[in-house]
């Protein structure tokens, strides 16, 4: 595996940044630049480079979609959200459209965020592409055909003209899929949902969305720590703060920052990177959020430290 | 872990001592149950004194919230005073401000639960 790049890292509703967003970012520039004046786009842009990823940019709105460059032909991406239509777009505009290929797309669910960019991906309708769906469902092949049937879509299912295999995997089993050693793990979420732990060539990824860890059965957590085990990044589900997710929020089948550190942690995992971002929370409070998860990691950390990152569309990590 | 606890007048106030990490969250739990029950029956308020109370773990947390669910159900008042630097750090990260009343003292929280108490915390301290 080389590199892994993000579509989409926003939770269960795909969302905009707003023209009043827009332009406090402009007025929060220009206060920051107190006058200055740039003799160059090269100063232009290292001075907006320098600048905080709330003010600069944006995690984005996309939902769950990321692509894991194994160093092969073949693409690799875990979930259909919406990040998975510029995905689509970036290909297209690689290849063109008689350039057949081959896509392993791993499904952590088939709840509507992680389903929905699927009718808006260009390469499952042309003929010749090779699109092998795999998950742990067994109602993985008719979530995608309800979803592309009336009065849902306007484009049946059976329009798309690549050639789609839906393939069943077992939590438990080891797979060889493009090149990637794939283990699977079922986790806590409403209608059960899989965790992914792709290795290959000495580095190994976790995806793990929409899973409701509690830490409070300890064989429990020893399973998912081994499945964590020395990762070199796990990609974590932390939609909510601990207080929500084990209050007003519990058993609604998603994680905290906090138990994400520690479950990274007790993993020896190297890196934790902030995923499926919950759709209220805007740049700042993603940041913060990020601010205050490393803080909790350096007061917890009791041996190498664990880097931690948050997730934003178009992010890009080698490995 | 380390646990003590002593009834000032209506208000029950428990000390834990250490780290309530993952390995000691169920003793401060199995700590907490008799003061719960001891509690209840006149619905009187329990002040948990995290002055020794070094670090706390989301599974520490957990403990703290059910606790505030069971005080809740049988509408006792908790609350928890005196939290270190660090622990108050985490207790913003995890957002249990909103979970549960926090004081910068155990007199402060006294003041603020029962009279009583507070005449009794004050007497002892003279």
């Amino acid at each position: 595996m080389k590199l892994l790049r993000f579509w989409g890292t926003r939770g269960s509703l795909p969302v905009a940044l707003t023209s009043s967003g827009v332009r406090d970012k402009l007025v929060r520039a220009l206060r920051e630049a107190a006058g200055r004046t740039f003799a160059s786009d090269e100063e232009l842009n290292a001075y907006v480079n320098g600048l905080d990823l709330p003010v600069s940019g944006t995690y984005g709105g996309h939902t769950s979609c990321v692509e894991i460059e194994t160093g092969g032909s073949e693409y690799v991406i875990c979930d259909l959200g919406t990040g998975v239509r510029p995905f689509g777009q970036k290909v297209m505009a690689r290849h063109g459209p008689t350039s057949p290929q081959t896509y392993h797309i791993f499904m952590s669910h088939v709840h509507w965020d992680h389903i929905m960019g699927f009718p808006f991906f260009t390469p499952a309708y042309i003929p010749g592409n090779r699109i092998f769906i795999y998950g742990g469902h067994a109602i993985l092949e008719e979530a995608f055909r309800r979803q592309q049937s009336p009065p849902s879509f306007p484009v049946d299912f059976s329009a798309l003209r690549a050639n789609i295999e839906f393939v069943h995997l077992e939590a438990g089993q080891s797979y060889d899929i493009a090149g990637l050693r794939v283990d699977l793990m079922l986790q806590r979420h409403a209608g059960e949902s899989y965790g992914y732990r792709f290795t290959s060539g000495g580095r190994t990824v976790i995806y793990t969305t929409d899973s409701e860890h509690t830490l409070d059965d300890l064989e429990e957590t020893g399973t998912y720590v081994e499945f964590f085990r020395n990762a070199d990044i796990v990609i974590f589900d932390a939609m909510y703060s601990l207080a929500d997710a084990i209050s007003i929020k519990a058993d609604w089948g998603h994680s905290s920052n906090i138990v994400g550190v520690e479950l990274c942690q007790m993993a020896g995992a190297r890196q934790l990177c902030l995923f499926h971002h919950e759709p209220i929370h805007g740049d700042d409070a993603i940041a913060r959020i990020l601010t205050e998860t490393r803080r909790y990691e350096e007061i917890t950390s009791t041996g190498t430290p664990l880097l931690v990152t948050a997730s934003y569309d178009g992010m890009e990590i080698e490995l | 872990m380390q646990f003590s606890s002593q009834r000032l007048a209506d208000v029950f106030v428990a000390a834990p001592v250490g780290q309530i990490d993952h390995t000691h969250a169920q003793e401060l739990q199995q700590a907490l149950v008799p003061l719960l029950a001891a509690a209840a029956p006149d619905h009187n308020a329990l002040v948990l004194d995290f002055t020794g109370v070094e670090y706390i773990s989301s599974t520490g947390l957990r403990v703290l919230l059910m606790a505030a669910k069971q005080a809740k159900a049988q509408n006792s008042r908790i609350a928890v005073a005196a939290l270190q630097p660090v622990v108050k750090e985490i207790f913003d990260i995890a957002r249990f401000n909103h979970v549960l009343e926090a004081f910068v003292t155990v007199r402060a929280a006294l003041e603020k639960v029962s009279a009583p108490a507070l005449a009794t915390y004050d007497a002892a301290a003279k």
